[in-house]
């Protein structure tokens, strides 16, 4: 904690220093500098290895968290999957609640908020990077991960704050105070804080810069290229118009056409997949190969295992807690209902959807392996597997859908934007909702939050892919570490709850409506 | 137990002129009203977290609103003309919704407005009356 406090003090120096000559420099090179020199100390400590490894603490963390939340629920997210689906269905919905925020709509917007650039530029990054391999470890710590969304969309349900005017209030913060006060366990309010300055970081930096970085790429891939700033400005302003201006329209018609852009994506996704239906058998080769090989990649299989861990977490957030708030405003009777619809989110977000960004990269042979030995090439710096133009992150993902359909660059390119955008919009909320918790509810506080916000869309458009990745990666993990050790703590409430409720739904007193 | 008629109701112009319609009908026949107001809703649509946050506020203000605003005067007025009249404010598809509240009210026969609001939508979609007139389980009259 003191080194925090220190480098905090540090970085307004840092800025400055960094600043001075870099005068001349372009204004994309200047923010890029001080933005890598101002984080780089909170990547690094997110980022350490285990000593004398080269794995992160972190990915372990995620994964040890997944899987004893998957064992201690007895394999939640497959026995309960058929039920999940029959609550979005409204199966189990109180008809004299119509009119009420559903199931479904609950798991659309969360959907919204997650589905975005992870699936399509976070895949690739972690393809270009872990090769093939890392598709595999993705897929499953997607099916893991739904575990920890289970457990922590339950406890957002339960523990959320309702007001008298019928608003609602949920998430890690609320639970964290509430659900360890319940325990008696000391310490949920230090958890909540900290929790909320890492969700006011990880809204700035995941779900803010990295998607204006790689909107940005996306469209000076399409039309030529040109100052990042510009597409930061130019976002930052329809930003500004939405979350302070008011102007629902913009976010409204988003969430409509984000769902569509998803199901366009992933049927393009199945098309070109099956044009290429000699090559399936091929691709899953690499994938279980890459996964326990790593096939000549850099760090070898541990490399495939990390990149594979690490964009399935950031794409998905399981674990993160982010998903909590968004899942809270359901009407329900039964919290543990949401944390059953919350469990199909990692699985459309990353079995589903990741997965086929990484098979289309792949079949469409965008990696470029050694003919002889079967071993992939890496670029220069012997950081990523050389790819077919030099491509990394979205540009990647474009190169291998154009492939096969040229038109598809500017449907990517305009579902980038959405995505993009609809993500923007969610962790606006979500990093707001931290921030309201800190400073407390007021208009003037929020329009300061609501300003920052718009301040780094323009800083993540005009910095370089790799600072803003880092840093993206760091503060969305960042949440994990707090959220995750009170899930650790209030699990036992967790299983109360699907107890109860299992053996309701046996007894019948649970009943179908529909 | 007398015989009841629903009416399906809301701000136009031409559920004023059913509502006419059908109050003369129920006094003619010394049948019980039911007006339904029923506010266009799908579980299935898509909604931003700010939305999800204040649907529960909103929902209670519609509610209100349809209560004290719209239903409220007519059951005064009817009860003024000496005509048993009850309410159905519910939250769905229209006409689906209507069919259920005929069914559950055991309701002899329905009236409703020829709304006509947006013709380009009612072109692309089917008007209400249109759809009800087709999924009825007894007598529509389609009030002009």
């Amino acid at each position: 904690m003191n080194n925090l406090l220190r480098a905090l003090m540090l970085t307004p120096a840092a800025l400055l220093l960094a600043t001075a000559p870099a005068l001349a420099q372009s204004i994309d090179e200047r923010v890029n500098e001080i933005f890598a020199s101002s984080t780089g100390w909170f990547v690094s400590l997110i980022f350490s290895p285990f000593p004398g490894t080269n794995f992160p603490w972190i990915v372990a963390w995620l994964v040890i968290a997944a899987t004893i939340f998957t064992v201690y629920f007895g394999l939640i997210q497959f026995r309960a999957f058929p039920h999940s689906i029959a609550l979005v269905r409204g199966d189990y919905s109180d008809p004299n609640d119509a009119g009420e925020v559903s199931h479904f709509q609950a798991l659309a917007t969360a959907l919204s908020g997650t589905v975005g650039l992870g699936n399509i530029a976070g895949v690739a990054v972690a393809v270009g990077i872990g090769g093939p391999g890392a598709t595999f470890w993705m897929i499953l710590a997607g099916l893991m991960g739904m575990a920890s969304k289970f457990t922590e969309c339950t406890l957002g349900v339960k523990y959320r704050n309702e007001y008298e005017d019928g608003t609602v209030s949920g998430g890690p913060m609320y639970y964290l105070t509430k659900g360890f006060d319940e325990r008696g366990i000391p310490a949920g309010r230090f958890l909540a804080v900290l929790f909320s300055i890492f969700c006011i970081l990880g809204a700035l930096g995941g779900g803010n810069m990295f998607q204006a970085n790689q909107a940005h790429a996306q469209i000076s891939n399409v039309v030529g290229d040109y100052p990042g700033w510009i597409t930061g400005l130019v976002f930052a302003a329809i930003v500004f118009a939405v979350i302070i201006g008011g102007l629902k329209s913009i976010a409204s018609v988003t969430e409509k056409v984000v769902p569509f852009m998803g199901i366009l994506y992933v049927l393009t996704a199945i098309v070109i997949i099956l044009m290429n239906a000699d090559k399936i058998g091929w691709a899953f080769g690499q994938i279980f190969e890459g996964a326990f090989t790593g096939l000549g990649i850099a760090g070898g299989f541990v490399g495939a295992l990390i990149q594979g861990f690490k964009r399935a977490a950031f794409s998905n957030e399981a674990g993160v807690g982010s998903a909590a708030i968004a899942h809270s405003a359901v009407r329900t009777k039964e919290p543990i209902t949401e944390g059953f619809v919350s469990l199909l989110e990692p699985f459309i977000d990353t079995v589903v959807i990741c997965t086929m960004t990484a098979l289309v990269i792949i079949i469409t042979g965008q990696l470029i392996s050694d003919p002889n030995t079967g071993l992939y090439l890496l670029n220069e710096g012997g950081t990523a597997i050389q790819t077919v133009d030099g491509n990394s992150g979205v540009a990647l993902t474009s190169a291998a859908f154009s492939s096969a359909f040229g038109w598809f660059q500017y449907v990517l390119a305009i579902a980038v934007i959405l995505f993009a955008f609809s993500t923007m919009i969610s962790w606006s909320y979500y990093g707001l909702k931290a921030w309201t918790f800190l400073f407390g509810e007021g208009k003037n506080k929020e329009i300061v939050f609501k300003v920052i916000f718009c301040v780094f869309v323009i800083i993540g458009a005009a910095a370089n892919l790799g600072p803003v990745i880092d840093f993206s990666d760091a503060a969305i993990f960042a949440m994990a570490v707090v959220n995750i050790i009170g899930l650790y703590f209030l699990m036992p409430i967790v299983k109360a709850e699907l107890q109860s409720y299992l053996s309701r739904l046996k007894s019948g007193e649970i009943r179908k409506y529909n | 137990m007398s015989r009841k008629i629903v009416l399906g109701f809301d701000d136009s112009e031409s559920a004023k002129s059913a509502l006419a319609f059908a109050s003369g009908l129920a006094k003619v026949e010394g049948a019980d009203l039911v007006i339904a107001h029923v506010l266009e809703w799908s579980p299935y649509s898509f909604l931003t977290p700010e939305e999800l946050e204040e649907r529960h506020k909103r929902r209670k203000e519609e509610l209100d609103r349809a209560e004290k605003a719209l239903l409220g005067p007519v059951i005064e007025e009817l009860g003024q003309q000496g005509i048993n009249a009850s309410t159905e404010l519910r939250y769905g598809h229209i006409a689906e919704t209507l069919c259920k509240i005929i069914e559950e009210t055991s309701a002899s026969q329905v009236v409703i407005g020829r709304t006509g609001h947006s013709s380009l939508s009612s072109r692309l979609f089917g008007s209400v009356a249109g759809s009800l007139a087709q999924a009825s389980p007894v007598p529509v009259t389609i009030v002009p």
